[in-house]
Protein backbone atom coordinates (compact mmCIF):
# COMPACT_ATOMS: atom_id res chain seq x y z
CA UNK A 1 0.00 0.00 0.00
CA UNK A 2 1.30 3.43 -0.80
CA UNK A 3 1.03 6.27 1.34
CA UNK A 4 2.47 9.10 -1.22
CA UNK A 5 -1.03 9.67 -2.83
CA UNK A 6 -1.59 12.22 -0.04
CA UNK A 7 -2.05 15.21 1.17
CA UNK A 8 -0.87 16.47 4.34
CA UNK A 9 -0.18 19.53 6.02
CA UNK A 10 1.20 21.40 9.30
CA UNK A 11 0.89 24.84 9.92
CA UNK A 12 2.38 26.65 13.40
CA UNK A 13 0.11 29.50 14.80
CA UNK A 14 0.79 31.52 17.64
CA UNK A 15 0.48 29.28 20.63
CA UNK A 16 -0.10 26.02 19.14
CA UNK A 17 0.07 23.96 15.63
CA UNK A 18 -2.74 22.41 13.28
CA UNK A 19 -2.37 19.19 11.57
CA UNK A 20 -4.15 17.73 8.87
CA UNK A 21 -4.67 14.89 6.28
CA UNK A 22 -7.02 13.57 3.72
CA UNK A 23 -8.04 9.64 4.72
CA UNK A 24 -6.98 7.66 1.30
CA UNK A 25 -4.92 4.94 0.79
CA UNK A 26 -4.80 3.47 -2.76
CA UNK A 27 -3.00 0.42 -4.30
CA UNK A 28 -2.58 1.32 -7.69
CA UNK A 29 -6.10 2.10 -9.06
CA UNK A 30 -7.66 0.75 -5.89
CA UNK A 31 -8.32 2.42 -3.07
CA UNK A 32 -7.66 0.03 0.22
CA UNK A 33 -8.63 1.68 3.45
CA UNK A 34 -11.14 5.06 2.15
CA UNK A 35 -10.46 6.40 6.10
CA UNK A 36 -7.29 5.78 7.00
CA UNK A 37 -6.15 8.61 9.88
CA UNK A 38 -2.44 9.93 8.72
CA UNK A 39 -2.18 11.84 11.28
CA UNK A 40 -0.02 9.73 14.08
CA UNK A 41 0.21 10.61 17.63
CA UNK A 42 4.20 10.45 18.92
CA UNK A 43 3.73 11.80 22.69
CA UNK A 44 0.82 13.91 24.38
CA UNK A 45 1.76 17.13 22.32
CA UNK A 46 3.28 16.02 19.32
CA UNK A 47 1.72 14.21 16.46
CA UNK A 48 3.14 13.47 12.73
CA UNK A 49 1.42 13.71 9.31
CA UNK A 50 2.44 10.29 7.30
CA UNK A 51 2.99 10.33 3.99
CA UNK A 52 4.96 7.70 1.10
CA UNK A 53 4.69 4.06 1.96
CA UNK A 54 2.03 3.29 4.60
CA UNK A 55 4.20 0.56 6.06
CA UNK A 56 7.47 2.29 6.10
CA UNK A 57 5.94 6.05 7.74
CA UNK A 58 3.94 3.77 9.80
CA UNK A 59 6.93 1.88 11.48
CA UNK A 60 8.84 4.76 11.63
CA UNK A 61 6.32 6.30 13.77
CA UNK A 62 6.07 3.39 15.83
CA UNK A 63 9.47 3.42 16.80
CA UNK A 64 9.65 7.00 17.17
CA UNK A 65 6.64 6.53 19.61
CA UNK A 66 8.84 4.42 21.62
CA UNK A 67 11.93 5.87 21.68
CA UNK A 68 10.17 9.35 22.72
CA UNK A 69 8.82 7.48 25.80
CA UNK A 70 11.72 6.43 26.87
CA UNK A 71 13.80 9.73 26.21
CA UNK A 72 10.64 11.48 28.00
CA UNK A 73 10.91 9.31 31.18
CA UNK A 74 14.48 9.59 31.32
CA UNK A 75 14.72 13.51 31.65
CA UNK A 76 11.20 13.14 33.38
CA UNK A 77 9.63 15.83 31.43
CA UNK A 78 7.44 16.21 28.20
CA UNK A 79 10.06 15.91 25.16
CA UNK A 80 10.16 18.66 22.55
CA UNK A 81 9.28 19.05 19.54
CA UNK A 82 12.64 18.93 17.78
CA UNK A 83 13.70 16.13 19.59
CA UNK A 84 11.10 14.23 17.89
CA UNK A 85 11.35 15.50 14.71
CA UNK A 86 15.08 14.69 15.44
CA UNK A 87 14.27 10.69 16.63
CA UNK A 88 12.41 10.58 13.13
CA UNK A 89 14.78 12.70 10.90
CA UNK A 90 17.70 10.03 12.58
CA UNK A 91 15.79 7.14 10.81
CA UNK A 92 14.78 8.83 7.93
CA UNK A 93 18.04 9.57 6.79
CA UNK A 94 20.10 6.25 8.14
CA UNK A 95 17.93 4.18 5.92
CA UNK A 96 16.96 6.71 3.29
CA UNK A 97 17.95 4.24 0.42
CA UNK A 98 15.48 1.57 1.96
CA UNK A 99 12.23 3.66 3.31
CA UNK A 100 10.49 6.02 1.01
CA UNK A 101 8.38 8.16 3.12
CA UNK A 102 7.87 11.92 4.61
CA UNK A 103 6.87 12.88 7.92
CA UNK A 104 5.89 16.15 8.82
CA UNK A 105 6.56 16.36 13.18
CA UNK A 106 4.75 19.36 14.49
CA UNK A 107 3.31 20.05 18.31
CA UNK A 108 3.65 21.97 21.37
CA UNK A 109 5.99 22.35 24.07
CA UNK A 110 6.99 24.82 26.55
CA UNK A 111 10.10 26.23 25.48
CA UNK A 112 9.60 27.30 21.79
CA UNK A 113 5.71 26.92 21.82
CA UNK A 114 4.33 25.38 18.26
CA UNK A 115 6.54 24.03 15.70
CA UNK A 116 6.60 22.42 12.36
CA UNK A 117 9.54 20.55 11.22
CA UNK A 118 9.96 18.62 8.12
CA UNK A 119 12.20 15.65 7.62
CA UNK A 120 12.07 14.90 3.96
CA UNK A 121 14.71 12.64 2.68
CA UNK A 122 16.45 12.83 6.15
CA UNK A 123 16.90 16.27 6.22
CA UNK A 124 15.64 18.74 9.38
CA UNK A 125 13.68 21.98 8.94
CA UNK A 126 11.64 23.68 10.82
CA UNK A 127 9.08 26.14 8.43
CA UNK A 128 5.76 28.13 9.28
CA UNK A 129 3.90 25.55 7.30
CA UNK A 130 4.33 21.95 5.71
CA UNK A 131 2.66 20.24 3.18
CA UNK A 132 3.23 16.86 1.65
CA UNK A 133 2.31 14.24 -0.11
CA UNK A 134 1.15 13.85 -4.05
CA UNK A 135 -1.67 16.34 -3.25
CA UNK A 136 0.73 19.12 -2.10
CA UNK A 137 1.79 20.47 -5.11
CA UNK A 138 -1.90 21.58 -6.12
CA UNK A 139 -2.09 23.82 -2.89
CA UNK A 140 1.70 25.35 -3.03
CA UNK A 141 0.49 28.28 -4.46
CA UNK A 142 -2.71 28.70 -2.23
CA UNK A 143 -1.02 28.41 0.76
CA UNK A 144 1.82 30.63 -0.03
CA UNK A 145 -0.93 33.34 -0.86
CA UNK A 146 -2.57 32.81 2.55
CA UNK A 147 -0.02 32.04 4.83
CA UNK A 148 0.45 34.72 7.38
CA UNK A 149 2.65 35.09 10.55
CA UNK A 150 0.63 34.99 13.69
CA UNK A 151 -2.68 33.57 12.75
CA UNK A 152 -4.71 32.50 15.24
CA UNK A 153 -5.92 28.89 15.99
CA UNK A 154 -9.38 29.27 14.40
CA UNK A 155 -7.88 30.75 11.24
CA UNK A 156 -5.34 27.95 11.11
CA UNK A 157 -8.71 25.77 11.41
CA UNK A 158 -9.75 27.21 8.50
CA UNK A 159 -6.99 25.52 6.51
CA UNK A 160 -8.75 22.38 5.96
CA UNK A 161 -10.14 24.32 2.95
CA UNK A 162 -6.77 23.31 1.55
CA UNK A 163 -7.35 19.39 2.26
CA UNK A 164 -10.58 20.25 0.42
CA UNK A 165 -8.96 21.77 -2.38
CA UNK A 166 -5.92 19.33 -2.78
CA UNK A 167 -8.86 16.35 -2.72
CA UNK A 168 -10.46 18.03 -5.42
CA UNK A 169 -7.65 18.27 -7.67
CA UNK A 170 -5.36 14.75 -7.20
CA UNK A 171 -6.64 11.08 -7.67
CA UNK A 172 -4.59 10.29 -5.57
CA UNK A 173 -6.18 11.92 -2.03
CA UNK A 174 -9.48 11.75 -1.31
CA UNK A 175 -12.19 10.58 1.78
CA UNK A 176 -12.53 12.31 5.11
CA UNK A 177 -10.46 15.61 6.48
CA UNK A 178 -8.73 14.81 9.83
CA UNK A 179 -7.51 17.46 11.32
CA UNK A 180 -5.56 17.69 15.21
CA UNK A 181 -4.99 21.01 16.97
CA UNK A 182 -2.58 21.44 19.82
CA UNK A 183 -1.78 23.87 21.89
CA UNK A 184 -0.77 24.55 25.67
CA UNK A 185 -4.33 23.43 26.91
CA UNK A 186 -5.52 20.63 24.65
CA UNK A 187 -4.85 18.50 22.16
CA UNK A 188 -7.89 18.12 19.82
CA UNK A 189 -8.66 15.72 16.81
CA UNK A 190 -11.63 16.15 14.40
CA UNK A 191 -12.92 14.20 11.36
CA UNK A 192 -14.48 16.83 8.75
CA UNK A 193 -16.64 13.88 6.66
CA UNK A 194 -17.01 14.68 3.14
CA UNK A 195 -20.01 16.22 2.26
CA UNK A 196 -18.86 18.73 5.41
CA UNK A 197 -16.09 19.66 3.04
CA UNK A 198 -15.57 22.83 2.03
CA UNK A 199 -16.85 23.12 -2.00
CA UNK A 200 -15.95 25.35 -4.56
CA UNK A 201 -17.13 27.29 -7.68
CA UNK A 202 -17.69 24.30 -10.05
CA UNK A 203 -19.19 22.28 -7.72
CA UNK B 1 47.59 -1.62 -23.08
CA UNK B 2 44.60 -0.52 -20.56
CA UNK B 3 43.92 -2.88 -18.05
CA UNK B 4 39.96 -2.20 -18.58
CA UNK B 5 38.10 -0.95 -21.00
CA UNK B 6 37.28 2.27 -19.33
CA UNK B 7 41.13 3.61 -19.33
CA UNK B 8 41.17 4.00 -22.88
CA UNK B 9 38.60 6.87 -22.70
CA UNK B 10 40.74 9.25 -21.05
CA UNK B 11 43.04 9.67 -24.12
CA UNK B 12 42.17 13.39 -25.77
CA UNK B 13 38.61 15.48 -25.37
CA UNK B 14 35.82 12.85 -25.68
CA UNK B 15 32.81 15.21 -26.46
CA UNK B 16 30.51 11.80 -25.52
CA UNK B 17 27.34 13.05 -23.73
CA UNK B 18 28.84 12.06 -20.20
CA UNK B 19 32.05 14.58 -20.47
CA UNK B 20 31.48 17.93 -18.57
CA UNK B 21 33.32 19.98 -21.14
CA UNK B 22 30.09 19.87 -23.14
CA UNK B 23 27.04 21.64 -20.92
CA UNK B 24 23.95 19.93 -20.60
CA UNK B 25 22.16 22.92 -21.80
CA UNK B 26 23.62 22.40 -25.29
CA UNK B 27 22.15 19.17 -26.25
CA UNK B 28 17.88 19.62 -24.34
CA UNK B 29 15.71 20.89 -26.27
CA UNK B 30 13.77 24.40 -25.48
CA UNK B 31 11.13 24.58 -23.70
CA UNK B 32 9.03 26.92 -22.69
CA UNK B 33 8.33 24.82 -19.03
CA UNK B 34 6.30 27.89 -18.14
CA UNK B 35 3.32 28.85 -16.63
CA UNK B 36 -0.03 29.94 -19.03
CA UNK B 37 -3.14 30.99 -17.32
CA UNK B 38 -6.72 32.50 -18.59
CA UNK B 39 -9.50 33.46 -17.38
CA UNK B 40 -13.05 34.44 -18.58
CA UNK B 41 -15.19 38.10 -17.75
CA UNK B 42 -18.05 39.06 -18.92
CA UNK B 43 -17.05 40.90 -21.53
CA UNK B 44 -13.79 39.49 -22.63
CA UNK B 45 -10.62 37.58 -21.33
CA UNK B 46 -8.09 38.12 -19.33
CA UNK B 47 -4.46 35.95 -20.57
CA UNK B 48 -1.19 35.75 -18.74
CA UNK B 49 2.54 34.55 -18.97
CA UNK B 50 5.43 34.10 -17.15
CA UNK B 51 8.27 34.82 -19.45
CA UNK B 52 10.96 32.23 -18.88
CA UNK B 53 12.41 29.60 -21.50
CA UNK B 54 15.07 26.92 -20.53
CA UNK B 55 17.16 24.75 -22.05
CA UNK B 56 17.85 22.02 -19.58
CA UNK B 57 19.41 24.50 -16.32
CA UNK B 58 19.73 27.45 -19.06
CA UNK B 59 17.46 29.84 -19.60
CA UNK B 60 17.70 30.91 -23.25
CA UNK B 61 14.91 34.17 -23.10
CA UNK B 62 13.99 35.27 -19.73
CA UNK B 63 12.12 38.00 -21.02
CA UNK B 64 9.46 35.53 -23.70
CA UNK B 65 6.27 36.73 -25.22
CA UNK B 66 4.55 33.38 -24.40
CA UNK B 67 0.98 35.45 -25.40
CA UNK B 68 0.96 35.16 -29.52
CA UNK B 69 -1.97 36.65 -31.33
CA UNK B 70 -3.83 34.47 -33.83
CA UNK B 71 -6.29 37.23 -34.80
CA UNK B 72 -7.33 40.00 -33.86
CA UNK B 73 -9.11 39.44 -30.79
CA UNK B 74 -7.69 35.85 -30.55
CA UNK B 75 -4.99 35.08 -28.74
CA UNK B 76 -3.00 31.30 -27.46
CA UNK B 77 -0.78 30.67 -24.46
CA UNK B 78 1.92 28.49 -25.20
CA UNK B 79 3.42 26.00 -22.99
CA UNK B 80 5.80 22.77 -23.94
CA UNK B 81 8.20 22.83 -26.90
CA UNK B 82 8.56 26.28 -27.85
CA UNK B 83 9.21 24.72 -31.21
CA UNK B 84 6.34 22.99 -31.57
CA UNK B 85 3.99 25.94 -30.43
CA UNK B 86 5.24 28.19 -32.43
CA UNK B 87 4.86 25.69 -35.92
CA UNK B 88 1.58 25.26 -34.25
CA UNK B 89 0.50 29.06 -33.95
CA UNK B 90 1.98 30.00 -37.20
CA UNK B 91 0.21 26.97 -39.40
CA UNK B 92 -3.24 28.25 -37.30
CA UNK B 93 -2.83 31.68 -37.70
CA UNK B 94 -2.57 31.40 -41.21
CA UNK B 95 -5.74 28.84 -41.53
CA UNK B 96 -7.91 31.19 -39.77
CA UNK B 97 -6.85 34.38 -41.18
CA UNK B 98 -7.58 32.29 -44.70
CA UNK B 99 -11.12 31.23 -43.26
CA UNK B 100 -11.30 34.67 -41.81
CA UNK B 101 -11.30 36.54 -45.25
CA UNK B 102 -13.67 33.59 -46.90
CA UNK B 103 -16.09 34.57 -44.20
CA UNK B 104 -15.48 38.33 -44.42
CA UNK B 105 -15.88 38.91 -40.87
CA UNK B 106 -14.24 37.67 -37.52
CA UNK B 107 -13.64 33.95 -36.61
CA UNK B 108 -15.17 32.50 -34.04
CA UNK B 109 -12.59 31.49 -30.95
CA UNK B 110 -14.13 28.24 -31.09
CA UNK B 111 -13.04 27.95 -34.59
CA UNK B 112 -9.58 28.76 -33.83
CA UNK B 113 -9.64 26.05 -31.36
CA UNK B 114 -10.84 23.68 -33.38
CA UNK B 115 -8.27 24.21 -35.74
CA UNK B 116 -5.67 23.98 -32.95
CA UNK B 117 -7.07 20.59 -31.71
CA UNK B 118 -6.97 19.42 -35.14
CA UNK B 119 -3.34 19.71 -35.21
CA UNK B 120 -2.07 18.59 -31.85
CA UNK B 121 -4.47 15.72 -32.41
CA UNK B 122 -3.26 14.70 -35.81
CA UNK B 123 0.38 14.75 -34.86
CA UNK B 124 0.20 13.85 -31.11
CA UNK B 125 2.71 11.61 -31.23
CA UNK B 126 4.96 13.93 -32.50
CA UNK B 127 4.10 16.72 -30.95
CA UNK B 128 4.22 18.81 -26.89
CA UNK B 129 2.13 21.54 -26.85
CA UNK B 130 -0.22 22.45 -23.77
CA UNK B 131 -1.89 25.57 -25.41
CA UNK B 132 -4.96 27.63 -24.58
CA UNK B 133 -7.19 29.72 -26.78
CA UNK B 134 -8.78 32.95 -25.91
CA UNK B 135 -10.41 35.49 -27.42
CA UNK B 136 -13.38 37.43 -27.69
CA UNK B 137 -16.35 37.66 -30.44
CA UNK B 138 -19.40 38.57 -31.40
CA UNK B 139 -21.33 35.84 -30.67
CA UNK B 140 -20.33 34.01 -27.32
CA UNK B 141 -18.37 37.08 -25.79
CA UNK B 142 -15.24 36.36 -23.41
CA UNK B 143 -14.12 32.75 -24.25
CA UNK B 144 -11.39 30.41 -23.14
CA UNK B 145 -10.38 27.18 -24.98
CA UNK B 146 -7.97 24.42 -23.39
CA UNK B 147 -6.00 22.29 -26.04
CA UNK B 148 -3.77 19.95 -23.80
CA UNK B 149 -0.99 17.65 -24.08
CA UNK B 150 -2.67 15.23 -26.39
CA UNK B 151 -5.32 17.10 -28.28
CA UNK B 152 -8.29 17.27 -26.33
CA UNK B 153 -10.75 20.45 -26.37
CA UNK B 154 -12.75 21.74 -23.54
CA UNK B 155 -13.62 25.27 -22.94
CA UNK B 156 -13.23 26.32 -19.00
CA UNK B 157 -14.13 29.90 -17.32
CA UNK B 158 -10.85 29.65 -16.20
CA UNK B 159 -7.72 27.24 -16.98
CA UNK B 160 -4.27 27.38 -16.22
CA UNK B 161 -0.85 25.33 -17.79
CA UNK B 162 2.50 24.70 -17.92
CA UNK B 163 4.82 22.91 -15.62
CA UNK B 164 4.08 25.77 -12.69
CA UNK B 165 0.04 24.89 -13.21
CA UNK B 166 0.26 22.02 -10.51
CA UNK B 167 1.20 24.75 -8.05
CA UNK B 168 -1.71 27.01 -8.75
CA UNK B 169 -4.60 24.54 -8.72
CA UNK B 170 -5.69 25.05 -5.44
CA UNK B 171 -5.72 29.09 -5.51
CA UNK B 172 -7.57 29.13 -8.87
CA UNK B 173 -10.38 27.00 -7.37
CA UNK B 174 -10.45 28.70 -4.09
CA UNK B 175 -10.47 32.38 -5.72
CA UNK B 176 -11.70 32.06 -8.90
CA UNK B 177 -15.66 33.18 -8.58
CA UNK B 178 -17.76 32.94 -11.67
CA UNK B 179 -18.74 36.81 -12.86
CA UNK B 180 -15.41 38.84 -11.65
CA UNK B 181 -14.91 41.93 -13.27
CA UNK B 182 -12.02 42.94 -15.51
CA UNK B 183 -9.63 44.33 -12.68
CA UNK B 184 -10.52 41.46 -10.55
CA UNK B 185 -9.49 39.00 -13.30
CA UNK B 186 -6.39 40.48 -14.15
CA UNK B 187 -5.57 40.35 -10.28
CA UNK B 188 -5.93 37.13 -10.02
CA UNK B 189 -3.86 36.36 -12.80
CA UNK B 190 -0.87 38.39 -11.81
CA UNK B 191 -0.89 36.79 -8.02
CA UNK B 192 -1.68 33.35 -9.58
CA UNK B 193 1.35 33.39 -11.79
CA UNK B 194 3.84 35.13 -8.90
CA UNK B 195 2.68 31.88 -6.88
CA UNK B 196 3.71 30.07 -9.70
CA UNK B 197 6.86 31.41 -10.58
CA UNK B 198 8.04 31.07 -6.72
CA UNK B 199 7.82 27.87 -6.89
CA UNK B 200 8.18 26.23 -10.15
CA UNK B 201 12.02 26.65 -11.46
CA UNK B 202 11.04 26.43 -15.12
CA UNK B 203 8.54 29.78 -14.44
CA UNK B 204 10.14 33.15 -13.75
CA UNK B 205 10.89 36.05 -15.04
CA UNK B 206 8.15 38.57 -15.75
CA UNK B 207 4.58 38.54 -15.78
CA UNK B 208 2.98 39.21 -18.86
CA UNK B 209 -0.77 39.96 -19.21
CA UNK B 210 -3.57 40.93 -22.04
CA UNK B 211 -7.21 41.56 -22.04
CA UNK B 212 -9.29 41.19 -24.56
CA UNK B 213 -12.87 42.21 -25.19
CA UNK B 214 -15.00 44.26 -28.14
CA UNK B 215 -12.70 47.58 -28.01
CA UNK B 216 -9.57 45.49 -28.59
CA UNK B 217 -6.38 43.93 -26.87
CA UNK B 218 -4.62 45.57 -24.36
CA UNK B 219 -1.00 44.32 -23.33
CA UNK B 220 0.82 45.35 -20.14
CA UNK B 221 4.07 43.54 -18.21
CA UNK B 222 4.66 43.54 -14.84
CA UNK B 223 8.61 43.65 -13.97
CA UNK B 224 10.10 41.29 -11.38
CA UNK B 225 10.16 44.13 -8.34
CA UNK B 226 6.52 45.26 -8.95
CA UNK B 227 4.77 41.78 -8.88
CA UNK B 228 2.61 41.44 -5.75
CA UNK B 229 4.54 40.21 -2.52
CA UNK B 230 3.93 36.48 -0.72
CA UNK B 231 3.51 36.47 2.64
CA UNK B 232 6.56 34.03 3.35
CA UNK B 233 9.05 36.09 2.28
Amino acid sequence: TDLCCTTILAIEFDGGVVLGSDSRVSAGASVVNRVMNKLSQLHDKIYCALSGSAADAQTIAEVVNYQLDVHSMEIGEDPQVRSAATLVRNISYKYKEELSAHLIVAGWDRRKGGQVYATLNGLLTRQPFAVGGSGSSYVYGFVDAEYRKGMSKEECQKFVVTLSLAMNRDGSSGGVAYLVTIDEHCTEEKVILGNDLPTFYDQ
Amino acid sequence: MAATASMMQSFGPNLSAQNDLVPDWTRTEVSTGTTIMAVEYDGGVVIGADSRTTTGAYIANRVTDKLTPIHDRIFCCRSGSAADTQAIADVVAYQLGFHSIELDEPPLVETAAHLFKASCYRYREELTAGILVAGWDRRRGGQVYCVPIGGMLVRQPVSVGGSGSTYIYGFMDSNYKPSMSKEQCLELTATALTLAMERDGSSGGVVRLASISEDGVERRVILGNQLPKISTH
